[in-house]
């Protein structure tokens, strides 16, 4: 399936993107956050939630729709 | 009364709508980036009683984008300077300024004084300390929160609707985020979202219907995009927050995993300190004490032979984020006897003037 990512805050300074598509012919969010760790090997360390349309999903959810977003939490004020 | 008649006019508004707001109690916790246009709009738009807490001071890198100050207030405490601007734009209203930290001895009874919490502030330490207070004292937050050109607006805690923690349960492992003085930002950013958290706050006060609870409002202010998160409502990380209740107070309860703070007025526990300043040279205000030393804290380690074994280590940097990451270094380097200052070197300058 060809996703669509976007990346959040000091996430798309890790990926040098705000958004891109991305080749994906597996299953699970865990297996993309490998493939994501490859290409982007400092975002093992960085905190961050994985949403699939929108909504918030495990690292074991099945990736069933293409739109996927990396958001990390923001402290500043 | 002429000073509300453009919201009296509106028909989603009238007098009733006036009532409420003028009845209602906010409180702001920050009064930097968000807590300024905050402030500012709540304060023009007749909410009854304000709060504002704050231990910082006004430093002129904050005029950039902190609007309720001006170089009259620099060098006083943001509480108070906001206070000072807040009864000339209204005096009808209360306004009342804590010039202390938010910690977990004062939050509760804080919070049970006002109906709306609103979070302006800049670390994770403090979200998280919010969240939990709100939770155990059953109100609303008005979450917002920047990160360069980027920003998050939310409504935690609202009629029983998801929380900080239901979205990231715990805060993030230490220096995988970057503290505020690394961070540059453009100031209107901080209006922007501190804006729409005002607008929040007046929506719950107004009882309307599309309150931004269990959803997360993300905005690009370079791209000018949007993306709303669903959040969902998670109980057991609300009841792992209240199962906690009892300890709330007491220093078993650890929001970051790190004990190791001490506040300006714990310092007279301890005899015998050496004070390690973990900022970068350039850095104002400067602190001049006989029993410091100063040590950027990309260079800790490799300065690691000056610190001493034997004294108390007090560590600080502009807010209390670097010296708790210094803390953490020292730890692994078997220096156990060190702690990380909540406050600010302006704050440590504040009080070299009274007494230490």
């Amino acid at each position: 399936m060809q996703l669509q990512i976007k990346y959040f805050g000091l996430i798309a300074e890790v990926t040098n993107c705000g958004e891109e598509t991305f080749e994906f012919s597996k299953s699970q969010v865990s297996e993309l956050l490998e493939e994501l760790y490859v290409k982007y090997p400092s975002l093992r360390q960085k905190d961050f939630k994985v949403a699939q349309n929108h909504e918030i999903v495990s690292n074991e959810s099945n990736i069933t729709n293409p739109e996927i977003a990396l958001l990390p939490p923001f402290s500043g004020g | 009364m002429s000073r509300y008649n453009r919201h009296i006019i509106l028909s989603d508004v009238g007098q009733e709508g006036q009532n409420k707001i003028s009845n209602a109690k906010v409180l702001v916790v920050g009064a930097g980036g968000l807590g300024c246009p905050i402030l500012q709009y709540l304060t023009a738009a007749g909410v009854g009683a304000i709060g504002v807490i704050d231990f910082d001071t006004v430093e002129e890198s904050n005029l950039q984008r902190q609007i309720l100050f001006g170089t009259s207030s620099l060098k006083t405490n943001k509480a108070l300077a906001a206070k000072e601007r807040l009864e000339d734009l209204n005096p009808t209203i209360e306004v009342h300024a804590y010039n202390e930290a938010l910690t977990p001895q004062n939050a509760l009874k804080l919070f049970n004084d006002y109906d709306i919490i609103v979070d302006g502030t800049d670390n994770f330490e403090t979200r998280y300390l919010i969240n939990d207070a709100a939770i155990i004292t059953n109100k609303p937050i008005v979450y917002g929160a920047i990160y360069k050109f980027e920003g998050q607006v939310s409504v935690f805690n609202y009629k029983n609707g998801p929380s900080y923690r239901c979205l990231f349960p715990s805060p993030p492992k230490e220096g995988s985020v970057a503290n505020c003085s690394e961070v540059g930002v453009l100031g209107v950013l901080p209006g922007i979202i501190g804006t729409l958290q005002a607008n929040e706050v007046l929506k719950i006060i107004l009882g309307f219907t599309g309150v931004l609870s269990g959803k997360l409002f993300c905005y690009n202010s370079k791209t000018s995009e949007t993306y709303t998160l669903k959040i969902k409502k998670s109980d057991s990380e609300i009841d792992k927050v209240l199962s906690r209740e009892e300890k709330f107070q007491t220093q078993e309860f650890n929001f970051n995993c790190s004990s190791k703070n001490a506040s300006l007025k714990d310092l007279n526990k301890f005899e015998n300190i050496q004070f390690i300043d973990v900022r970068e040279f350039h850095e104002e205000p400067k602190v001049e004490l006989n029993n410091c030393v100063q040590i950027p804290l990309h260079n800790l380690i490799s300065r690691i032979g000056e610190i001493s074994t034997t004294k108390t280590i007090v560590i600080f940097c502009q807010s209390g984020i670097r010296s708790k990451t210094a803390v953490e270094i020292l730890e692994k380097h078997n220096i156990l006897n060190s702690f990380s200052l909540i406050e600010g070197a302006a704050a440590i300058i504040e009080q070299l003037k009274t007494s230490l």
